[in-house]
């Protein structure tokens, strides 16, 4: 899920950067005309129409088609087409039925039951069955680079007949029910995994699902072809014929295919956000900044606690009130989120502490506290020196801007910048850095997309995302571990509270932007937002305006 | 004459085989190490793109790939699949790398097969046309347009190719190899991959088009100085016929030693065009490799760019031969 979106091959990068303002340029005369294309809500019209072929961009090429045991951000775009789940959620994170048609808890959190869909048909001509579902979640324990967090606790998957499935857990799973997604935890076809490798298995190359669309081909390099599935089980869907999914790597290309309207629908933001306004105000083009929520994108600032002059809380907050936020978040992210006072997203609503305000902009505390904190300004005007490193995913000026604004209060910063591959290396193993700003989405569930970094039972040298900035709270532990498994959601929002209380109060780490995903959409697409998960759902309901 | 060398070409062909063997297993070995040195590898980039990782998720990547095996041993590894003609599989794309790189290398042969003609063929042209009015108008334009097409890097010029020809006038893609699912056959679809490549070709060659333009220039003019030109001349052939059969000839040959050189320089320049193009050649695929610390992949493709180099080479040294056939093939 943080595959970066920007490109962050070196030269490339930065000759872009050079390139872009030409490129506005030249491409200013082409933006004439067109309403601005904001708050464009697709009207879902009454009445849908069959046929159509979606151009859909994703914007690197994926290296499998099904997120059975690899969760790249290609790979969910695309898996969910073709392999479906048990549920899908609507904006609100509401579960709707996909293969399941009811389910049901019990009180005590530690048994789901399923009833599944009947007459559902495999694209090989085989019955979809409970022994599917009870061999895909097997499979998702094991193999699954989140699923072995999801479903630790499953201790067992009855199927008492062929449309029930009941799993049974050890200790209460309170997250497990937001987690069904197609994306998240697909459910695969046991006749084809069973005996193999999942992460080998063919099925990978050429996915056989439930979905509504059938795989056709995939020209490694250029192009994947999905056809309509005429047998899917949700009748008179899908209203598309074929959807032709294409990659381009590059950021620039995107704005100009979408300029020359060789494409339809693409997530992200596919383009810049410094392009985001111009191709979005092209005639017939529109955006949507819903349909990001299971993700939940954040940008963080993390501290490593092993570093003395970080372990004293006023230098810590002393960083927290040096930044302005809202200058963060229109400059860099050209306005595109919103500012965020602790870890959890505020679009996390459930989980949200709403009482909790950003620590705020305060040169002067800043500059106070550093003074109390006994690192004076020396003579060249500095205090002291700390490294940066940046997730390329919050792209070069997210780490300039820190640098440009910690230097006001006299912290010297040496920002360096790596590609993805290099920076996971260098922050996960190598961790010689003092600050770090991450890009961690909290994914649905604070559980699975915030303990990680602050649990100090996570501190795991080279695991990527892991607690790299060694924080270690009895307090945050204890918080983190009851929430993990509280099956009353009151009690459980209460946890997450006190969460964020404590660690706004100790300043263990800045969440400082929520940030949007933005799709760009063709205005005749129809329904490509429905969901929290937007354009990485089926796309049964997508339809095209003749 | 082509029967007496024949023997010779073959010789010169045997010999350059023979020290292509240490030259590419020497390279080999080279990058493997080079790439060594990157931080990370395919293992770590893949539990990076997941988002979330396990140790146990990381540690099953890494000894299923073979990364958590002594370095040595890792080459060791590497050399005894290349001695069974096998260049080992992608972690990533989870395929034989023969297999993704056969995918691959027609779409970039092909491209740089056409941006080379388009290099020689415009270049030769200019630089005739500005040998043949030295220090006049046309001269000093073009060699101002050449001197642009030097200096600007290619992505920048296929962005503004994609600009005009794609986005404003609508005549030609912004990128891709062919219409998607149109399923054309015959004469159609070779019109329609020409339309594609067009672009991409053009603005990998563009570079190119300067250096063949200005050489051709240069050599043209010396050439013209000399005393079989002057025979020629005297002995009555139009202007045209001396510059086309006595000095545009022998100004070729310093243009194709270049041109056999520029060979690698186009594989290279395939990356950043491939990528601005969307176009699925080698180049792409080795960008996406460095990302994915797909090391697999990007040796095969090393191994097959010095093998084509030292192929070009070869075949450069008796083209001259032809060309002029003072020169002895060694």
């Amino acid at each position: 899920m943080a595959l970066p979106t920007t490109d962050t091959f070196p030269s490339l990068a930065s000759r872009r950067a050079a390139l872009k303002g030409l490129l506005a340029v030249a491409c200013v005369l082409g933006a004439a005309g067109g309403a601005p294309a904001w708050a464009a809500d697709p009207q879902p019209a009454p009445q849908p129409v069959r046929g159509g072929v979606l151009r859909f961009l994703v914007e690197h090429e994926p290296s499998t088609l099904v997120t059975i045991a690899h969760t790249a951000g290609p790979t969910q775009r695309v898996s969910p087409k073709v392999t479906e789940g048990l549920l899908t959620y609507d904006l609100d994170f509401n579960p709707k039925p996909a293969l399941a048609t009811e389910w049901s808890v019990s009180p005590d959190g530690l048994t789901y039951t399923f009833k599944l869909r009947e007459g559902v048909k495999w694209h090989d001509g085989r019955d979809f069955t409970a022994d599917d579902v009870a061999y895909s979640i097997q499979l998702l324990k094991e193999g699954h680079p989140r699923g072995r967090g999801t479903f630790a606790s499953v201790t067992a998957v009855e199927t008492p007949d062929p449309h029930t499935a009941i799993i049974r857990l050890s200790k209460p799973a309170p997250y497990l029910l937001t987690a069904l997604d197609a994306n998240e935890s697909p459910i695969v076809a046991k006749h084809i995994y069973e005996g193999t490798d999942p992460l080998t298995n063919k099925n990978g190359a050429a996915p056989i699902g439930t979905g509504p669309f059938i795989f056709k081909e995939w020209v490694r390099g250029s192009h994947i072809i999905l056809e309509r599935n005429p047998d899917y089980w949700d009748n008179g869907k899908p209203y598309l014929d074929r959807i032709v999914v294409r990659f381009i790597a590059d950021q620039s290309a995107r704005s100009a295919a979408f300029e020359a309207g060789e494409l339809d629908l693409a997530g992200g933001p596919p383009v810049p956000y410094a392009d985001l306004a111009r191709v979005s105000a092209l005639p017939g083009i529109g955006a949507e900044t819903r349909g990001y929520e299971y993700a939940g994108r954040m940008t963080q600032l993390y501290f490593n606690f092993e570093r003395p002059i970080l372990q004293d809380k006023r230098v810590r907050l002393a960083i927290a009130h040096a930044i302005d936020q809202q200058k963060l978040l229109d400059v860099v992210y050209y306005g595109y989120g919103k500012v965020a006072p602790s870890v959890i997203s505020p679009k996390l609503k459930a989980f949200f502490d709403p009482s909790l305000e950003p620590y705020g902009f305060d040169l002067k505390a800043a500059n106070r506290l550093l003074d109390e904190a006994g690192y004076p300004r020396k003579a060249d005007g500095t205090r002291f020196a700390l490294k940066l490193y940046a997730n390329p995913f919050n792209t070069q000026a997210s780490g300039d801007f820190v640098k440009q604004a910690l230097a006001k209060v006299g912290i010297a910063v040496d920002f360096q910048f790596f590609d993805f591959s290099t920076y996971i290396q260098k922050a996960y193993t190598g961790r010689d850095f003092d600050l770090t700003l991450e890009s961690l989405q909290n994914l649905f569930d604070p559980t699975l997309g915030v303990q990680r970094t602050l649990w100090s039972k996570n501190f795991r040298v080279g695991l990527p995302f892991s607690n790299a900035s060694h924080y270690a709270n009895p307090e945050v532990d204890r918080l983190l571990e009851a929430a993990a498994i509280e099956p009353d959601p009151a009690k459980r929002r209460q946890l997450w509270l006190d969460f964020q209380k404590v660690v706004y109060a100790d300043v263990a780490a800045l969440g400082l932007i929520a940030t949007d995903g933005v799709t760009i959409f063709n205005r005749k697409v129809k329904n490509h937002t429905i969901g929290v998960t937007g354009v990485d759902a089926s796309f049964a309901d997508v339809w095209i305006e003749k | 004459m082509t029967t007496r060398r024949l023997p010779r070409i073959l010789k010169a062909v045997r010999r350059t085989a023979l020290q292509a063997v240490p030259t590419v297993i020497g390279i080999l070995i080279l990058n493997f190490f080079l790439l060594r040195l990157t931080p990370g590898d395919a293992a770590d980039a893949l539990a990076g793109e997941a988002g979330a990782a396990t140790v146990e998720t990381l540690a099953a990547l890494k000894s299923k790939f073979g990364l958590d095996l002594p370095v040595l041993e890792q080459l060791g590894g590497y050399l005894s699949n290349l001695a069974h003609f096998s260049l080992g599989v992608s972690p990533r794309y989870n395929q034989p790398v023969a297999e993704l790189i056969a995918a691959r290398l027609p779409n970039t042969l092909s491209l740089m097969g056409l941006a080379l003609v388009f290099a020689l063929v415009i270049g030769i042209t200019l630089g005739a046309l500005m040998a043949s009015f030295a220090g006049r108008p046309t001269d000093r334009v073009l060699s101002v347009v050449a001197l642009l097409f030097y200096s600007i890097p290619s992505f920048w010029i296929g962005l503004m190719l994609i600009v005009l020809f794609s986005v404003k006038l609508g005549w030609l893609p912004t990128g891709g190899a062919e219409t998607i699912g149109a399923n054309l056959t015959g004469w159609e679809a070779v019109l329609d991959r020409a339309r594609y490549q067009i672009l991409p070709a053009l603005s990998l060659a563009l570079f190119y088009v300067a250096i063949y333009a200005r050489l051709t220039r240069d050599d043209m003019i010396e050439v013209r100085t000399q005393d079989h030109v002057r025979t020629a001349r005297a002995k009555g052939l139009s202007p045209f016929a001396v510059t086309r059969d006595h000095v545009l000839r022998n100004a070729l040959i310093p243009v194709t030693t270049m041109a056999g050189i520029h060979l690698a320089g186009l594989m290279g320049g395939a990356v950043v065009v491939e990528t601005v193009f969307s176009w699925p050649g080698l180049g792409r695929l080795a960008y996406e490799a460095v990302m994915g610390r797909d090391f697999h992949v990007l040796l095969g493709i090393l191994l097959l760019s010095s093998l084509l180099v030292v192929a070009v080479n070869a075949a450069i040294d008796i083209l001259q031969a032809w060309l002029d056939p003072r020169i002895e093939v060694r």
